[in-house]
């Protein structure tokens, strides 16, 4: 007989403190983790108890959904007026775009999107062509087909373009101008070549030098009167290239900051193989430069986009701009109408700025996995 | 990023070239550039001096008929004068004076454009001939009579400061306000008024100053002043924003003149005439019981003014360059004075703002419009 006892089998295990599993251990690791997150959780929620309610009951519990005018908004303790934005919803999209000629705004969106789709989502189809097709037969076609005049096409004044549209013609006009403007200021710019340096950087200083605001205003205000009589630029067509010149700006030196995290091996690289400036710039240089810049570019085209809204002191009618003017209108006027089409239209906003910073996280992981490779 | 920027780039100014080619023809450009036959002596037009902002020496009527459509600026929305309705359209006794212009011109209202123009554009966009009338709301002040080069054509607005105090004060007139606070807007010329007035009646007073408008309606509406003081137009418009517009009420006073009208560029007598004509016309219609209901069966009435202005009898459109029916036009398309008012302002509308000083001048108030004769 022996004394000792040998276990053969393993105890089983007993379960885990209930601090360390489950929701608690959770929210011990990411709610209240010191005493300062703790802190910050308990206002956090005091907030939304406080604030989450009334926003709740004014958004959907007291707001009016359908109405023919606004006097049920009128009405004490009303919420938010949603018939208003639906009464006027074809408004906030295409301004006064007339009726009739909707599908033309329609079928330009889907032109763009059919060219552009591709190139955002990775793919083996030939980008260079897709990019062709974007700057030239597009921006015609959309041109074209948006403001009418030929081949049977009703003209449409751009007064009467307004809301998203207006807001998307200005942003994508400046996205897609300012890049490859600004990637050939960057270069300019850090060029040896004496003139076209000092353009650049004169050119580059110039613009980010004046306020957007102030570059709308002299296109709208100063410029008719020094044109001779007579002579009118579409007002629309002024803030576009306003605002595209603006933008290439500030993109040129966000490019600049990528070429300069460039190595000096590279450019040193490429002139060694005997490539000429432009051979090494396309294949080694400006593919790693613009890489490494990717959230500096995207933040830039946010910024845009939301810059678009300035076109308003202009009197052009962007989305924020037609629902402010709309919520003029006297059948609609009553305390909640102004609040709930500014709401509708930060999120309209919402939506599009974070698409694009999403996509960008995207593009990074995907270009990052690359490198890694 | 994809290593063939270059085919890009060169697409990119090939697209520029090709912008530039298509965009004169953007917008009105290409349909008023008459500078070729300018110096056509063969246009018997009462031409403007040289020097004055007119395209050469086309006359503004010639212009608009070339063109086809008047071309009128109007606020980037202000309720009851221009303001976009539900189905996108301008509407509001502004808009109507347009429309009266394009009716008695083309015998057509609808042949009118409207451009949405900020405070600070209103005057640049007139002189560079951008549009042909300003009906925006506009105070007519000596010195912009004189040093704006536009010429005021009349009055179709009578506005002037007003106050609004919460019915339950039971104050009955603005001299019972002694040692009220009053709500206003800082650094316009409203806090002057009040200011001027209050001690020249010998009254106390404090003022609570906000910078924008929707914080005076707040802080108004919150009990933080007795009394809240705008331009009266604007009074009736902020009083929908309020909690419960019916517990406030707008006193009779008025403390300072304001009078809104529509304004031409100077030096185009004949197109200034239409305009103040087109105007005199509503106003005659409505103190000779024309409306746009009656007008068809008023054409048979007896009364000599009548026939006059549905130009019956006599030649006075021919006297203004345009259609002897002009003012019938006008009438049915349109309507008279009192009609625009109502549908736009008026007691009906949201805004209920009562005739006052726009009465007619039989009723009390101002509008008067000389005989046509």
């Amino acid at each position: 007989m022996s004394d000792h006892f040998v276990r053969t089998t393993h105890a089983p295990a007993k379960p885990a403190p209930r601090i360390q599993i489950g929701w608690v251990r959770w929210a011990r690791e990411n709610l209240f983790s010191s005493l300062l997150n703790s802190l910050l959780t308990v206002i956090a929620v005091v907030l939304l108890v406080v604030m989450l309610p009334p926003f709740l009951d004014w958004a959907f519990f007291s707001a009016v959904f359908s109405a023919v005018d606004g006097s049920a908004c009128r009405v004490d303790g009303a919420g938010a007026c949603w018939a208003f934005v639906e009464a006027k919803f074809g408004q906030f999209l295409f301004g006064r775009y007339p009726d009739a000629e909707k599908w033309r705004v329609v079928l330009t969106l889907i032109l763009g999107i059919a060219g552009l789709a591709p190139l955002l989502i990775p793919n083996r189809l030939p980008r260079q062509w897709l990019v062709a097709y974007l700057l030239v037969p597009f921006p015609i076609l959309a041109f074209v087909l948006l403001s009418g005049g030929f081949f049977g096409l009703e003209k449409v004044e751009t007064s009467d373009w307004g809301g998203l549209m207006v807001t998307l013609v200005v942003a994508l006009t400046g996205i897609a101008a300012s890049l490859p403007l600004g990637v050939l200021l960057a270069l300019g710019r850090r060029s040896e070549m004496p003139v076209i340096r000092m353009f650049c950087v004169i050119f580059i200083e110039f613009w980010r030098g004046v306020p957007l605001i102030t570059v709308l205003f002299m296109s709208s205000v100063m410029l008719p009167l020094f044109l001779p009589e007579g002579m009118s630029f579409d007002k629309l067509l002024r803030a576009l290239i306003g605002v595209a010149l603006f933008s290439s700006a500030y993109m040129a030196e966000v490019v600049r900051g990528g070429l300069a995290a460039v190595p000096a091996g590279q450019y040193e690289a490429g002139k060694a193989l005997g490539l000429t400036y432009w051979q090494s710039m396309n294949r080694i240089v400006l593919p790693q430069a613009l890489t490494t810049v990717i959230p500096g570019i995207v933040n830039n085209f946010i910024g845009l986009f939301k810059d678009t809204t300035l076109v308003l002191v202009i009197g052009l009618f962007d989305l924020l701009g037609i629902v402010q003017s709309n919520s003029t209108d006297p059948t609609w006027l009553s305390p909640q109408t102004a609040t709930t089409g500014y709401v509708f239209a930060a999120f309209v906003f919402w939506i599009f700025c974070f698409g694009m910073s999403r996509y960008s996280v995207f593009m990074e992981r995907r270009l990052e996995a690359g490198a890694q490779r | 990023m994809d290593n063939r920027l270059l085919p890009a780039g060169a697409a990119l100014v090939v697209g520029l070239v090709a912008g530039f080619l298509l965009y004169p023809s953007f917008g009105d450009t290409a349909t008023d550039t008459p500078n070729v036959d300018a110096s056509d002596g063969a246009e018997p037009t009462p031409a403007a001096p040289a020097s004055l902002p007119v395209v050469e020496n086309r006359s503004t009527l010639d212009l608009v008929r070339e063109r086809g459509y008047v071309r009128c600026g109007v606020s980037q929305g202000l309720p009851g004068f221009s303001n976009p309705n539900d189905s996108g359209d301008w509407s509001g006794i502004d808009v109507d004076i347009c429309r009266a212009v394009a009716a008695a011109v083309f015998g057509d209202a609808g042949k009118s454009r409207f451009t949405p123009l900020s405070a600070k554009e209103r005057f640049t966009a007139l002189q560079s001939g951008e549009i042909d009338v300003l009906t925006r709301n506009t105070t007519w002040s000596l010195t912009r009579d004189t040093a704006l080069g536009l010429d005021f054509v009349g009055v179709n607005y009578y506005d002037g400061q007003g106050f609004m105090v919460r019915k339950e004060l039971g104050v009955k007139s603005v001299m019972e306000l002694d040692g009220a606070v009053v709500c206003t807007n800082t650094g316009t010329t409203t806090e002057l008024n009040v200011a001027d007035f209050f001690r020249s009646n010998g009254l106390a007073y404090s003022i609570v100053a906000f910078e924008k408008s929707d914080e005076v309606v707040a802080a108004y509406d919150a009990g933080r002043c007795d009394a809240f003081t705008t331009d009266a137009s604007g009074l009736y418009s902020e009083r929908l924003k309020l909690a419960d517009l019916n517990d406030h009420v707008v006193l009779p006073e008025i403390i300072s003149k304001e009078p809104l009208g529509p304004a031409v560029r100077q030096g185009d007598d004949q197109w200034a005439d239409i305009v103040r004509w087109s105007l005199f016309a509503m106003v005659e219609a409505e103190e000779l019981g024309i409306t746009s209901e009656n007008a068809r069966d008023m054409k048979t009435s007896q009364n000599p003014p009548v026939r006059r202005l549905l130009g019956v009898e006599g030649a006075f459109g021919q006297n203004l360059g345009i259609p002897n029916d002009w003012a019938f036009k006008i009438i049915t398309q349109v309507g008279n004075y009192g009609q625009s008012f109502e549908r736009g302002v008026g007691e009906n509308t949201p805004l209920g703002i009562p005739r006052g000083l726009n009465a007619l001048w039989t009723d009390g108030g101002l509008q008067y419009s000389p005989p046509v004769r």
